[in-house]
């Protein structure tokens, strides 16, 4: 108990230590101020220009940019299917895999693309190693920059004023992989590799086990891949039980690392944005509403897991609920993996979900219906946020008697529709796909499990596919025409949905001028800010989900008191 | 929008380049030559022939073993080309019955008590369907059967469990355990002595 | 107008009823979307009822009727409390169209006069307006003099001057002249008078939504989209999990958790707001500008009128070396006898109060009364033996030294110190010799200085305009207590003062009354023209007092922050409210299918029927019962903005969880005990 809290606490003290420098160097990343690495990246950024026909320093209108961004991802998932379709003729294929089917290969590609790296394949045995290389790899880091390259523009439509200008979105994207993504993936694989997370071409190896059976052990590029896994807050793991197989997270330290590296960049994201608004305080106070958020998360799912389950845990030593848990992380390393991977729309697991308590599985799926905004995925949290910054703002900010504004800009129609739009797109598709999913028959196939746990099955897959999580209650057969195509569908919804209307806000901030702020105006740095910021993601959330979450996780909690089993 | 289209082209072929060839290249060929044992994914050899690897877990079902974890891996479990959890939900009456029909198997190969209580990793199945570790109770537990069935004092097994408890990484990270394959390999090594 | 207070009579409140049902139309409710959810849910839910009246059914039909009656009641609740706001509106609307009927004009047309329908004048049309006539239009006096009866327009019974030339020339239709005649130059068509505007206005026919209503509803409707989402799957998952729940529950389940109290209300907040700015007397030419008013950052104010009482007074005498006080106060005196202007007054009065000195009769002392001219800048009498000037300190510098003398050191001296705090020197001098100065003052209104406090605990900085000297604007500055002046002001300079603030982010507002103020009144974010000013400032700016009270403006911004108040905090508390309907539905959904869910049933509501039906009443009570909070507005403070706030949240955030909690196990009890469960 305390070895767990105190884990908990060096998890804490470590993020902050690590985000907080990252966010100053990100702040002047994007602004193009100069750092130490000039040297060494500087001269990368301008060949893939030159090599590219780009003008970085162009700067474009929120219009462009997102078409910049729209066009750029659809080519990048055409090219993940044509991979996926070719593998079976393309390099390193040693254990000469077929060509993926198209209604999984379309579901891969989408799901890549949009960061959410749901997996309704396994792995090691539909994926080849140039697969998994050049395409979901390569996705890994275009996502992840993406959506970096959104939150920051977002950040300068709240930062500049009377302009149409929100940034390049091309130059947005080279810096975010060139000076953030790929040099902290080199390390971080280094890492991995030291503790044991294997990294190679070979094919794969049958050995002759100790009580004479044959255990054929697959293998892989796995670190390389592992590291941006995390980093870009992907989640689509190598092997089909992710972070949980000991090739991807071998040692508690690995497991550390990895969570760390899932909220590292979203949280050096609010940091930057505490710099780049030349106010930390505001950054600050979003990073505080969130881990607020995140410690009730973490706790409510830890309490849940230990408390475990009475009806298999009886005739049982303490912990109870090792089902779908592996030996070396423990109760915490799982509880917090858990909490990390669904708060940070990373979805790579260490834990089966599926096999948590039913309030401990309820954690995640609400973090993810909350709209991914507890940390959230690299920009897309802090750019979701700021949709309920919006909210927040706006009906709190009338009861002082001013519209409604932030940073000096004012929160009027169009920003209201926008972020409306943006919160309401996800919630929808998550309620409206589970709901279509229970009354057709293609929909109930897939359930590994019946009664509420079933239902819960069914609104994780959509929550994780609305909110880009990519992780699952994995019981549920997804590889399915059905469901391929409906969590293709949803992943879709849930990042273009929400990435146009942010883009259209930065876009009409950056054109508003900034009010100086006096004592009249709302101040969004203290502490009931904090609160009511967190209160305001809850209660939309809460309020949204209630009454399928009570058919779901609460009524299965209610009845497994009761001792009840379907 | 045409410039826009063969720009985004360009710029897509040049970061697949980087981020997908030549970065997973580099860390394989750093890899290699750094840590070409953890690489290759840290096998262990029984007579230079591989056994299998250090960080998988490996079916044993003899009574001469220690047990690793139920296993929902591939048909048999503890398929390292498959791996899989069970996906049972809390209130799986699959599940329920699983864990039952696991807490009597254990009682009975081991000759327990109904009072005595099972460790639950020893009757649960891990995410990974791969776990290489059990719990140092779930280890212990199996002592009296070892001892018995390879004609060993009770207490050298003892020993060698207790040689084998991984404790908490840096302290205090993850959990306390024992590496199956580990064990069994140094059970193997102590019994042909 | 505007000045009965009486805000629920009898027969507004009869009306209100009946406007109510008319306000069924389909067409108009579709401009609530909140409330045309509930319509439409009102219809569904009737609907079942009729179906299960004629064809008999298993279900509860008591039930189901109970619900579609609250339903009902939800959508009459919402607009009748927009009904008794437009109320008041439309009576004074009534009143006013009264004078405006059948008014007939002596239009002049070829130098004669002819008399024609009013209706029928247009713009450039020139009258002759007699006493006991109507005037028929909007206009400018071109001619002559009169005094007019404003009082159908300002509510002011006491009969105003309108001139040609100069500030005063402007007139407004439906007044009456009393005395004299005038010949006044038509500036509106017919329709567009102030007059036409004030009705519709009042009348809240032409209401458009204000910018901050609009965002407010899309958020409305964000959030009904999501509940309507929310409920309409909850169909299927309950299928799912072998629960029935009929239609009509859902339609209940959905109602309770739109945002139908601040749907309801909206509008009337939004047109209570206009009401309050009419009912002290401030005309707003849209709902835009009084918001604006709520965000208000920079107040600039006259000087004159509004910080200070209209006009300086003598309040000290200096008399030069030598010269004996009564010398100096007997002469300043007697060079004011005849001088009308206020400050000449005054400097009679001081002289009479602290030196006893009567009144003298100018025509008994042969005087030959000298009055101020723009030439010499300087007043005064002619006597048979001496010659008196007063004036300021270079004219009567100039004049002393062509007669080969100056100002004595101790008079410069006192002339230079009242100059610094502020006060205007007069000098007085008999002939060559300089008898002393008087100190003429700018008296700082009461209890503005404790206004301008307030202003900037509410965030709003304050600044002085006037045509002083930077010295004497420094020094009133200071003692009125305003945060910033803007001394030696011109028109432009006002202009372009406003568009600095507003360059860096910040709203001004401004009060005006004259033509050359039209330019800054318009540049102005919120731009009061008062009402005896020129048509031409009057036009310029988007509000007019009818008081002519340049004070008005900080009213007027309080006002506007209530509306924003008011809209915040019912929100707030319209959101609240579901948490504690969820605790009463989710469970009587649920329980009879799972029993285990009985333990979320914390309020102990008797049966799931009366937790649905309590629910559903609180939720149609609550319209009614805030009806008066949202006519009256959220009480305002001027405190900081943290305060506030947390004010607010206490009561309408923390009030919005707790009370449908009380009011709902109340209603339960009631239902229990009268036995319609």
């Amino acid at each position: 108990m305390i070895t767990d809290v105190l884990l908990f606490i060096v998890f804490f003290v470590l993020l902050l230590l690590m985000a907080w420098p990252l966010g100053r160097y990100m702040a002047k990343v994007y602004s193009g101020e100069r750092t130490m690495f000039d040297t060494i990246f500087l001269p990368m950024e301008k060949t893939l220009y030159r090599l590219a026909g780009i003008d970085g320093a162009q700067e474009m209108n929120w219009r462009q940019y997102a078409g910049g961004l729209l066009i750029f991802n659809i080519l990048g998932m055409a090219a993940v299917v044509a991979i996926q379709e070719l593998q079976a003729i393309l390099p390193w294929n040693p254990e000469g895999l077929a060509a993926v089917p198209f209604d999984l290969a379309f579901n891969t590609a989408a799901s890549f693309m949009t960061n959410t790296n749901w997996q309704a394949y396994s792995g090691e045995t539909t994926m080849s190693y140039f697969t998994q290389m050049a395409a979901l790899t390569v996705q890994n880091f275009l996502s992840a920059a993406t959506g970096m390259a959104v939150a920051v523009a977002l950040v300068r439509g709240l930062t500049r004023k009377n302009t149409k200008h929100i940034g390049n979105f091309w130059s947005d994207m080279v810096r975010s992989i060139i000076w953030i993504l790929l040099p902290l993936s080199i390390v971080v694989s280094m890492l991995f590799m030291q503790q044991g997370v294997i990294q190679n071409l070979s094919p794969y190896v049958t050995v002759d086990t100790l009580e004479g059976g044959q255990q054929t052990i697959a293998m892989g590029p796995v670190a390389s891949q592992e590291a941006i896994k995390e980093l870009g807050t992907n989640g689509g793991g190598f092997f089909n039980t992710n972070s949980a197989h000991p090739f991807e997270n071998p040692t508690p330290l690995t497991n550390l690392v990895q969570v760390l590296s899932i909220f590292l960049i979203p949280t050096g994201m609010v940091f930057m944005f505490g710099n780049m608004v030349k106010d930390r305080r505001q950054g600050y106070a979003i990073l505080a509403a969130m881990l607020l958020l995140f410690s009730v998360s973490l706790g409510g799912l830890y309490a849940s897991e230990i408390y475990g389950n009475p009806i298999t845990g009886h005739g049982l030593s303490e912990p109870t609920n090792m089902e779908g848990k592996d030996m070396r992380f423990g109760t915490n390393g799982s509880a917090l993996f858990a909490a990390v991977t669904t708060a940070a729309s990373c979805g790579a697991v260490n834990t089966m979900h599926d096999s948590l308590t039913p309030l401990g599985g309820m954690v995640p799926m609400l973090q993810m219906m909350l709209g991914e905004v507890v940390i959230g995925g690299v920009g897309a949290g802090l750019y979701g946020m700021m949709m309920f910054i919006m909210l927040t703002v706006f009906v709190v900010g009338l009861m002082v008697g001013r519209t409604p504004e932030y940073l000096g800009k004012k929160i009027e129609a169009n920003e209201m529709k926008m972020a409306i739009i943006a919160i309401l797109i996800p919630a929808v598709t998550v309620l409206f796909g589970s709901a279509i999913s229970v009354i057709t028959e293609a929909g109930l196939a897939g359930l590994n499990n019946t009664g509420p746990h079933g239902l819960s099955e069914i609104l994780y897959a959509f929550a994780s596919a609305a909110g880009n999580n990519g992780s699952a209650f994995a019981g549920l057969s997804a590889n399915t025409l059905y469901y391929n195509l409906m969590i293709a569908v949803g992943v879709l919804i849930g990042r273009f949905g929400v990435i146009i209307p942010v883009l259209a806000i930065a876009g009409s901030l950056a054109e508003k001028r900034v009010s100086p702020p006096g004592p009249g105006t709302f101040p969004t740095t203290g502490s009931l800010f904090v609160l009511l910021l967190a209160g305001i993601v809850v209660m939309v959330g809460a309020l949204t989900f209630l009454p399928a979450l009570s058919l779901g996780p609460i009524i299965e909690h209610l009845l497994m008191l009761q001792g009840m089993t379907f | 929008m045409w410039k826009q289209i063969t720009s985004a082209l360009r710029l897509l072929i040049l970061l697949t380049v980087v981020t997908g060839i030549a970065y997973p290249l580099a860390m394989t060929g750093v890899a290699q030559a750094i840590f070409p044992e953890q690489a290759n994914g840290s096998l262990v050899y029984v007579n230079d022939k591989p056994t299998g690897s250090i960080l998988l877990g490996q079916n044993f079902t003899t009574a001469k073993y220690f047990h690793s974890r139920p296993s929902s891996a591939g048909t048999d479990g503890y398929d390292a080309a498959g791996s899989s959890g069970s996906n049972l939900g809390p209130t799986s009456k699959k599940l329920v019955d699983t864990v039952k029909d696991n807490i009597e198997k254990v009682r009975s190969e081991n000759q327990l008590e109904e009072s005595v209580s099972i460790p639950s990793d020893l009757v649960m199945a891990s995410a990974s369907g791969l776990d290489p570790d059990i719990s140092p109770e779930a280890a212990y537990l199996q002592v009296n059967r070892i001892a018995n069935e390879r004609g060993i004092s009770e207490n050298e097994v003892r020993r060698l469990v207790t040689s084998h408890v991984q404790v908490r990484q840096l302290g205090f990270l993850g959990a306390e355990r024992v590496n199956v394959l580990a064990l069994n390999m140094a059970l193997d090594r102590l019994a042909s002595k | 107008m505007g000045t009965n207070s009486n805000g629920f009579n009898k027969k507004i409140l009869i009306t209100a009823c009946r406007e109510a049902l008319y306000k069924l139309n389909p067409k108009v409710q579709v401009r609530n979307p909140v409330m045309f959810i509930v319509l439409i849910g009102s219809l569904l839910t009737t609907g079942f009822v009729l179906r299960d009246a004629f064809q008999g059914s298993a279900g509860n039909t008591t039930f189901a009727l109970q619900i579609t009656v609250w339903l009902w009641f939800t959508v009459l609740f919402a607009n009748f409390a927009e009904a008794i706001a437009e109320g008041r509106g439309k009576a004074q609307a009534q009143a006013l169209r009264q004078t405006r009927t059948q008014t007939q004009a002596k239009k002049i047309i070829h130098d004669k006069p002819q008399v024609v329908e009013a209706a029928s004048l247009r713009k450039g049309d020139i009258v002759l307006v007699e006493p006991g006539d109507l005037i028929p239009s909007d206009g400018e006096v071109i001619e002559g003099m009169a005094t007019v009866d404003e009082s159908a327009v300002t509510g002011e019974s006491a009969p105003v001057i309108r001139e040609s030339g100069g500030d005063k020339s402007s007139v407004t239709g439906g007044t009456r002249v009393l005395s004299d005649w005038i010949k006044v130059a038509v500036t509106a068509n017919p329709g567009e008078t102030f007059l036409d505007r004030m009705i519709s206005l009042v009348e809240g026919a032409k209401r458009q939504k204000t910018p901050n209503e609009i965002a407010l509803t899309i958020l409305l409707v964000g959030l009904t989209i999501v509940f309507l989402a929310a409920v309409a799957t909850l169909y299927p998952y309950a299928n799912y999990s072998g629960v029935s729940i009929s239609i009509t529950v859902l339609v209940a389940l959905l109602v309770c958790l739109i945002p139908t109290t601040i749907g309801g209300l909206l509008s009337a907040i939004g047109i209570a707001g206009m009401d309050r700015l009419l009912k002290r007397n401030v005309l707003a030419m849209s709902g835009r500008a009084v918001e604006a008013a709520g965000d208000v950052d920079v107040l600039l104010l006259d000087k004159t009128g509004t910080i200070t009482l209209g006009n300086r007074m003598a309040t000290e005498f200096i008399p030069a070396a030598g010269v004996s006080m009564e010398a100096l106060a007997d002469a300043a005196q007697i060079a004011s006898l005849a001088d009308e202007t206020p400050e000449g007054r005054s400097i009679v009065v001081l002289a009479k109060q602290k030196y006893n000195l009567r009144e003298r009769d100018l025509t008994t002392l042969e005087a030959e009364f000298i009055p101020f001219s723009a030439h010499t800048r300087m007043s005064g009498v002619n006597l048979k033996d001496k010659v008196i000037r007063k004036g300021s300190v270079d004219a009567i510098q100039k004049y002393v030294r062509e007669k080969g003398s100056e100002l004595p050191e101790n008079v410069k001296f006192a002339c230079e110190g009242i100059a610094k705090s502020g006060g205007t020197p007069l000098v007085v001098t008999e002939g060559s010799k300089v008898l002393g100065a008087i100190h003429l003052k700018d008296v700082i209104k009461g209890g503005i200085k404790e206004r301008f406090k307030e202003l900037r605990q509410m965030g709003i900085k304050t600044v002085m305009i006037t045509g002083d000297n930077p010295l004497t604007a420094a020094a009133i500055a200071a003692e009125a207590g305003v945060d910033d002046f803007m001394a030696e002001a011109t028109p432009e300079g006002k202009l372009a003062l406003i568009r600095e603030y507003q360059e860096k982010g910040m709203l001004v507002a401004m009060t005006g009354d004259g033509t050359n103020d039209a330019p800054a009144l318009a540049q102005a974010d919120v731009g009061v023209a008062m009402n005896s000013g020129t048509q031409a400032a009057k036009e310029a700016g988007n509000m007019v007092d009818l008081d002519s009270n340049p004070t008005k403006l900080i009213e007027i911004v309080e006002i506007g922050k209530q509306l924003l108040m008011t809209r915040g905090s019912l929100t707030t508390f319209s959101i609240a409210n579901d948490v504690a309907k969820y605790f009463a539905i989710i469970p009587a959904l649920f329980s009879v299918a799972y029993p285990a869910f009985g333990v979320f049933n914390i309020m102990r509501l008797s049966t799931p029927e009366s937790a649905i039906l309590s629910a559903v009443i609180f939720n149609a009570l609550i319209i009614i019962a805030l009806v008066p909070l949202a006519l009256r507005g959220v009480a305002y403070q001027p405190l900081g903005a943290d305060i506030i706030l947390r004010r607010n949240l206490i009561i309408y955030g923390l009030g919005g969880l707790v009370a449908p909690f009380l009011g709902i196990k109340l209603i339960d009890i009631l239902l229990v005990a009268l036995h319609l469960v």
